[in-house]
């Protein structure tokens, strides 16, 4: 099976596991099967729509599944997709 | 929870914003959750790879942050959060920090000017993401 790896801010939704072994043929395929396991992670990795969040990454191996097929991307045994947060932010637009 | 940062690594975080002033910078702090406490083991310095506009935004490349993440986790270490630098501007958290927050992690801002850092605090994402609570930094 395909391995998920989990970036540190959402092990806290996932048992505190940082891989996770799921089935599935492509990422979306291993993706959904990861939030059913873990439905807590579902609001920090979709939208509302069912859209992965913009400021979530995901690579198969070293590539964003973006510039390969999307979530219809194949996953065969032995795969590492890695969930990566994107890490931004910066000084305009204040708040509190 | 507090978050317990040595001298040696808060003098780092000051280097990285004066280094880069008037450009932000960014970085990962590592170390152990302890529960009660947060310790901050090293602090490790990321290119700001955003496109444009680097004096008031940044941005971790993907792969250095899970180079990063590796990194930790074969020092059985984890990453605590993240600081970065307003160059002339407060060290409180913009609506654009909010939307790229992750929660439970620490978020330190230093202010800086020039030479001179102004202010140095520490933030965490509120549960329902609806702002910031600061957190208390010891020494």
């Amino acid at each position: 099976m395909p391995k998920v790896r989990i970036p540190t801010p959402l092990r806290q939704y996932a048992s505190g596991e940082s891989e996770v072994e799921v089935g599935g043929g492509t990422a979306g395929e291993a993706l959904g099967n990861l939030v059913e396991t873990h439905p807590d992670l579902k609001q920090h990795l979709y939208t509302g729509d069912s859209k992965l969040r913009s400021f979530v990454n995901v690579y198969k191996g070293d590539e964003d599944i973006r510039y390969l097929d999307g979530q219809d991307t194949d996953v065969a045994d032995g795969d590492e997709l890695s969930i990566i947060p994107s890490i931004a932010g910066g000084s305009v637009g204040r708040c509190r | 929870m507090a978050l317990k940062i040595g001298h040696g690594d808060v003098k780092h975080i000051h280097d990285h914003a004066k280094g880069t002033y008037p450009e932000e910078c960014s970085g990962v702090m590592v170390g152990m959750d302890t529960g009660g406490m947060k310790v901050v083991v090293d602090v490790w310095r990321a290119e700001n790879t955003h496109e444009d506009e680097r004096s008031r935004r940044f941005l971790i490349d993907p792969k250095e942050y899970i180079a990063f993440e590796k990194r930790a986790d074969e020092r059985d270490m984890e990453i605590l959060g993240v600081y970065h630098s307003h160059p002339d501007h407060p060290a409180e958290p913009s609506e654009y920090d909010r939307d790229h927050a992750w929660p439970g992690w620490s978020y330190i801002i230093a202010s800086v000017s020039g030479d001179e850092i102004n202010d140095m605090r520490s933030w965490l994402l509120k549960d329902d993401r609806s702002g910031y609570d600061e957190e208390k930094i010891a020494n």
